[in-house]
């Protein structure tokens, strides 16, 4: 058995360059760009709420879209040029998606943050909080995910 | 630097900075749920070093450019974001796991596969959207 089966190159690679991306919006603009705000950020253009209007959602909102809609631009860029342009696909069932993808929202804007926030901008400004969070993401993912692969297929 | 120029070169930093992070995760197949999953069950181990190497790279940046440059390239501050560990930020990282367990989709992920061409993953994407609106209108 084999820690990587599928060669590790491209996962420290990719790694490397999802580093100096985070590194050149630091460098050049001085934000710090984890990824879920853009989640509660958006919502700040159409619900009028006290919690969406705070200013750390409505002066952010902008950039968080240009810095999104580079995340889909990078990905566009691997697909035509390097993956040989098969469209990508899983096979995970749509309501794990949703469901999944709710707890997620909920629980990552809850917490202040993802695997992107906690883990690659908490972590990378050595702040103990955000290793106690990627710690308890990590065990809670752990264990729903081994209890899916038993229960649910 | 006229303050319109300002503006124009930092949206352009900022899309060229997330078309890295974007590519990245792409290279790294951190966009196919089915790779995250595989780590999640232990059969393999590269989203630690995916992991590793994009923190090995940031530690440098957010250690180094603050005491090495007064001021972003194009920008007057350096941000900072202290994380703070309390109920709420151990609640919701338990409740992110849980459902990242379940979809094997984080945020960026979940917009990055878009550019390749996952529309399943736009399910995700709802179900994240619908989650941080809950999480807002629940908060006080």
């Amino acid at each position: 058995m084999s820690l990587f089966p599928l060669g590790w190159q491209h996962y420290l690679l990719g790694g490397l360059i999802i580093g100096t991306g985070t590194a050149l919006l630091f460098v050049l603009t001085g934000r710090i760009g984890g990824m879920s705000t853009v989640f509660s950020s958006t919502w700040s253009y159409v619900v009028q709420r006290p919690f969406f209007q705070q200013a750390r959602f409505v002066d952010s909102r902008s950039w968080r879209l240009v810095y999104a809609a580079g995340l889909v631009l990078g990905a566009l860029v691997w697909w035509l040029g390097f993956s040989g342009g098969v469209r990508e696909a899983t096979a995970v069932p749509v309501w794990q998606l949703v469901v999944g993808g709710f707890f997620v929202g909920y629980g990552a804007r809850l917490g202040n943050g993802c695997t992107s926030g906690h883990g690659i901008c908490g972590l990378g400004s050595l702040q103990w909080p955000s290793l106690m969070a990627v710690l308890t993401f990590m065990a809670t993912a752990f264990i729903t995910a081994n209890l899916a692969a038993r229960w649910l297929s | 630097m006229s303050h319109q120029n300002r503006n124009l070169s930092g949206a352009l930093a900022t899309l060229a900075a997330g078309a890295l992070f974007g590519f990245g995760l792409s290279y790294a197949t951190m966009i196919r749920p089915e790779v995250v999953l595989s780590f999640l069950r232990f059969q393999d181990f590269g989203l630690m070093l995916v992991m590793g190497g994009a923190v090995m790279v940031v530690v440098v940046a957010y250690t180094l450019a603050p005491r090495l440059l007064a001021r972003p390239l194009l920008d007057d501050h350096f941000h900072k974001h202290p994380s703070t560990w309390n109920r709420n930020t151990a609640m919701g990282a338990a409740l992110f796991g849980v459902g990242w367990g379940l979809c094997g989709v984080c945020p960026g992920p979940a917009i990055a596969g878009l550019g390749a061409g996952n529309w399943d993953l736009l399910w995700a994407l709802a179900g994240i959207a619908l989650g941080a609106l809950v999480q807002g209108l629940r908060a006080r």
